[in-house]
């Protein structure tokens, strides 16, 4: 290639490293407080890496050859990822500067997050996918206990970190079987050192499993979620709405990958894996949250169950099944984006809104915010005519082509007792008798006004031009 | 007159009504606004669908006023609706009680009426969809989203066990309904359409009809409800505000039978040969145990919601026995039920009104002091208990004539229900209206005002209207049940 050098600067996660940098050195050399200025800039340059994204100057690059995937699936997760990161940076922006955690550390380190998820994404070799994970996490676990004084975020951080690191280790040791019984690193290279295989040795078995578990770990797939809903209700909201929309699409994109790519012709060993992850995500997150109190907790099982359904697709493990998982993760940060837009702009009494109970009256004070706030929650729920049912639609579609009934009964009958936790909060807003004497304050910056707008728009109006949506999705495929 | 896409318009209307809604700043003064705001659009949506059924051609079996467009552009799904002989009455149904429903609240719902009426008008959009709807997913689409205004209706407007009501109905319901999900994509993966014309047949193998029939079943069977699925039942109805429980048991309850006769007999033929003596034990228990518990009810609403099953059970007898007299007999019977039974939550509503009591001790004597009242109320009840003249009688008497071609037990079975049905109507007659006034309280009790009057007489010549001259409303219906009963008897090889 001749302009390799020019090119270089147009890889998106080249040129996201350089800005996430130039973030930090402008965060570091000036006088006043310069979190405005970075969360502007880092938001602009997430948009600008979208577009890059978008029109992929690089198709043919061979810089990352053999280590870096480009195709329409990792393009269409990778856009998700950086819209989400920008949509979650601006909706949390009053938060991080109401609460005083305004510090330009936060965007610049969640600029590197989004670079560790980008590669996270588009990883074709082990060490790649370690290295990716690890940066991302890494960001993380500081920007979770970045309230240092609260005691609640740091055990949330120090929680976060300490699980984190442990499945770190179970996937590394993973790596390292797979590295050793097959003698390759790179996906292409596994998959064909296993083709000549009609059944996995037992050590790579162990190493698959291994690998499983620790990327169960970062979509928090039960039993491997513990960690979430400490860290979604210590950390403050604004990190929070970061974890639940952003890091999980990389870590979908990725166990999608891992799974269809290297051990493609082994789906029967880890859809035995991925199935009881599946089930048992849709029914813990959604018995689990019955019981919450607290919103953010809520939320977080609510994301667990999410991920039941998203794996699902997995097991599907079709062609639909990818394209339905792409759909079900788009409409899944579109609700995950508006509702924390909403409860991070929400004030009772002067503080933030956290628990259920102190919804109660919204829609006497704030009718428009709880009749969106209601139309997410039925949207989650998977009640049509909001868009959360044609992701699981989509999903059941692709479960039932690969033949896989039980999974799909059972996926409906959790969605009904998920339904339980979401109607409660509509209860809370409108069946609940009033106290008298406490007013919402409903103040939301003019862009996240937008966002949310936008938002709601296509979670109540998607039923009217599904084809939309669909058609990005239709060309989408792992190869 | 033939471009205007006029079933498209009653879907779409109240919707429209309900943006209209959005906009007015809800005050003092314009409460009044928004309620004539819903109750013309209402009766804008009864006239044109009136239109329609003038327009209504009886000589062909299929589907008319088609309209299809494209909705998916990766799979066979499509925005696709019309009406046929079936579904005709059912729209009629809902387009003639909503505008009643919302009269009937105009005084009785004094908080949030703006989104009361916003409710009210979405739930109509809805229920029109869903019977008009001829795609599959389409139809399930609107069969669950009427979840969402009852829900709100029952828990916002409702009484005092409301969230318990309100969250038992959502769920009940609910769970009925994925399963049915599920069967809709497996019935797109075997046939690569979501036609509910195209299906009409028997197009799966008596196997997967078995499956499927069970899927589709345990949602129509909760929607309907059969006997041990009706438990939402009387607490939705007792909960719910009047005219809640005048859409739940006038055209809700009637999506699961819709159901049972399009995708059960329809689509699952052989299935539904199969499971018919189950159906039929099941309704025979319904009848017999529901009418036995609703004599013992002390609450009114109670005691109409126990009926309504009982009813039902008439009506899931006459779809099963799978001849013209029970499937004609099931649809009049529906159509009948609709208008009585909405027709006595109205009544109870009256009193309610007045006295905020339901309990069947607490009246007595109001001929004395309401004989209007008594005079529209027994003309409901007696349609309730099938006298000839009434529409409850034509239903009935179908359903029995059909159901004697098949078993005589089940001939038993419903006949007993419909004497129960004597007992405990005129009993609860003879309770609330008859006597002298015992009560202190009811001394001062004032007959039917002219906005009740209006409401309650078109009721009352509906039900006589379609008792003395069924066959306007059977032979529009006539083609298509011909067709069902032909593909059922192929498939079964009678």
């Amino acid at each position: 290639m001749e302009n390799n050098l020019i090119n270089i600067f147009f890889v998106p996660e080249v040129s996201l490293a350089i800005l996430a940098i130039a973030c930090l050195m402008y965060g570091l050399f000036s006088k006043n407080n310069s979190f405005d200025k970075a969360t502007n800039f880092a938001t602009l340059s997430l948009f600008f890496l979208s577009f890059l994204v978008y029109f992929d100057f690089t198709t043919n690059f061979a810089l990352f050859e053999n280590f870096f995937s480009n195709t329409t699936f990792t393009k269409f997760f990778k856009i998700l990822t950086l819209l989400g990161a920008a949509a979650s940076l601006i909706i949390s922006k009053n938060y991080f500067i109401d609460t005083k955690i305004n510090r330009f550390e936060i965007p610049t380190l969640l600029l590197f997050s989004t670079l560790g998820m980008m590669l996270m994404i588009s990883s074709k070799n082990l060490m790649m996918m370690y290295l990716a994970i690890e940066l991302q996490s890494l960001s993380l676990y500081v920007v979770a206990s970045i309230k240092r004084n609260s005691l609640e975020s740091a055990e949330s951080g120090v929680k976060y970190f300490i699980l984190g690191a442990l499945s770190s280790g179970i996937l590394l040791y993973g790596f390292s079987l797979v590295y050793g019984f097959t003698g390759q690193t790179n996906f292409d290279g596994i998959y064909t050192s296993l083709s000549h295989l009609d059944k996995l040795p037992i050590g790579l078995v162990f190493g698959l499993v291994f690998i499983l578990v620790g990327l169960a770990f970062k979509v928090s797939a039960v039993p491997f979620h513990m960690w979430t809903p400490d860290v979604y209700e210590g950390a403050p909201t604004s990190i929070t709405a970061f974890f639940a929309i952003v890091p999980k699409l990389a870590a979908i994109a990725l166990i999608f990958r891992f799974c269809l790519e290297p051990f493609n012709n082994f789906y029967f060993e880890w859809t035995q894996v991925i199935f009881f992850l599946s089930l048992a995500s849709m029914f813990l997150g959604a018995v689990a949250a019955i019981a919450q109190k607290s919103i953010k907790r809520l939320l977080a099982y609510s994301s667990i169950g999410h991920v039941g359904y998203v794996l699902i697709a997995l097991v599907a493990a079709s062609d639909q099944g990818v394209r339905s998982a792409s759909i079900y993760m788009f409409i899944y940060i579109i609700m995950n984006i508006s509702v924390f837009a909403i409860l991070l702009s929400l004030k009772k009494s002067d503080k933030y809104v956290e628990k259920i109970d102190e919804l109660s009256g919204l829609s006497k004070t704030n009718p428009v915010v709880s009749v969106s706030l209601a139309i997410i929650m039925l949207s989650m729920a998977g009640i049509p005519p909001f868009i959360g049912f044609f992701g699981k639609f989509y999903v059941f579609i692709a479960a039932i082509e690969s033949q896989q009934y039980i999974l799909a009964v059972l996926g409906v009958l959790a969605s009904v007792i998920s339904a339980f936790y979401y109607l409660r909060i509509i209860k809370g807003m409108y069946f609940d008798e009033v106290i008298e004497g406490e007013s919402f304050d409903f103040t939301i910056n003019n862009q996240a006004k937008v966002i949310l707008l936008i938002l709601l728009f296509i979670i109540t109006f998607f039923i009217f031009y599904p084809s939309l949506l669909v058609d990005i999705v239709s060309g989408i495929s792992l190869i | 007159m033939t471009d205007i896409p006029l079933l498209s318009l009653t879907i779409f209307l109240p919707l429209l009504g309900a943006f209209v809604i959005l906009l007015i700043k809800e005050d003092e003064n314009s409460l009044n606004n928004i309620k004539y705001v819903a109750l013309w659009t209402s009766v804008g949506v009864f006239l044109i669908s009136l239109l329609i059924w003038l327009q209504f051609d009886n000589t062909k079996p299929g589907y008319q006023f088609e309209e299809k467009f494209r909705w998916f552009s990766d799979f066979n799904f499509y925005y696709h609706i019309g009406i046929d002989g079936i579904s005709l009455f059912m729209v009629i149904l809902s387009t003639f009680l909503t505008p009643l429903c919302i009269l009937a609240s105009w005084e009785s719902i004094k908080k949030r009426v703006k989104e009361y009426m916003l409710a009210f008008l979405f739930l109509e959009t809805v229920m029109i969809g869903m019977f008009a709807s001829i795609d599959i997913l389409l139809f399930y689409i609107f069969f669950e989203a009427v979840l969402i205004p009852m829900y709100l209706i029952i828990g916002i407007w409702g009484g005092d066990r409301r969230i318990y009501a309100s969250f038992k109905f959502f769920l009940y319901t609910l769970l009925g309904s994925v399963l049915m999900l599920i069967a809709i994509v497996v019935i797109y993966q075997l046939t690569n359409s979501m036609s509910i014309e195209e299906l009409q047949g028997n197009y799966f193998t008596t196997n997967v009809q078995l499956y499927l029939w069970l899927a589709f079943f345990a949602s129509f069977a909760v929607k309907i409800p059969m006997w041990p699925f009706h438990t939402w039942l009387p607490d939705a109805h007792v909960e719910a505000p009047t005219a809640g429980s005048v859409i739940l048991a006038g055209v809700l309850l009637k999506m699961g039978g819709y159901g049972f006769i399009r995708f059960s007999l329809g689509m699952l033929p052989e299935a539904s040969e199969y499971f018919a003596p189950m159906v039929m034990t099941l309704s025979i228990i319904a009848i017999i145990y529901t009418s036995l518990v609703a004599l013992a009810q002390t609450d009114i609403k109670k005691l109409i919601a126990y009926s309504s099953v009982a009813h039902m059970g008439l009506v899931t007898i006459g779809i099963f026995v799978v001849n013209s007299q029970g499937l004609e007999g099931a649809m009049v019977q529906m159509i009948s039920h609709g208008v009585v039974s909405g027709a006595l939550f109205l009544c109870v509503g009256v009193i309610y009104d007045r006295m905020h009591t339901r309990d069947i001790n607490f009246y007595g004597g109001l001929v004395n002091r309401m004989p209007i009242y008594a005079t529209v109320f027994m003309i409901f009840m007696l349609g309730s208990v099938g006298l000839p003249g009434t529409s409850g009688f034509v239903g009935e008497f179908l359903v029995i004539v059909g159901a004697f071609k098949y078993s005589s037990i089940v001939v038993i079975g419903a006949a007993s229900g419909i004497v129960l049905s004597a007992v405990y109507m005129l009993y609860l007659y003879k309770r609330i209206i008859f006597g002298v006034i015992e009560n202190e309280k009811l001394k001062e009790i004032s007959d039917l005002n002219l906005r009740e009057k209006s409401i309650l007489i078109p009721l009352a010549i509906a039900v006589i209207v379609i008792g003395i001259f069924p066959n306007i409303f059977i032979d529009p219906m006539r083609l298509p049940i011909e067709l069902i009963i032909s593909n059922y008897e192929i498939a079964n090889g009678k």
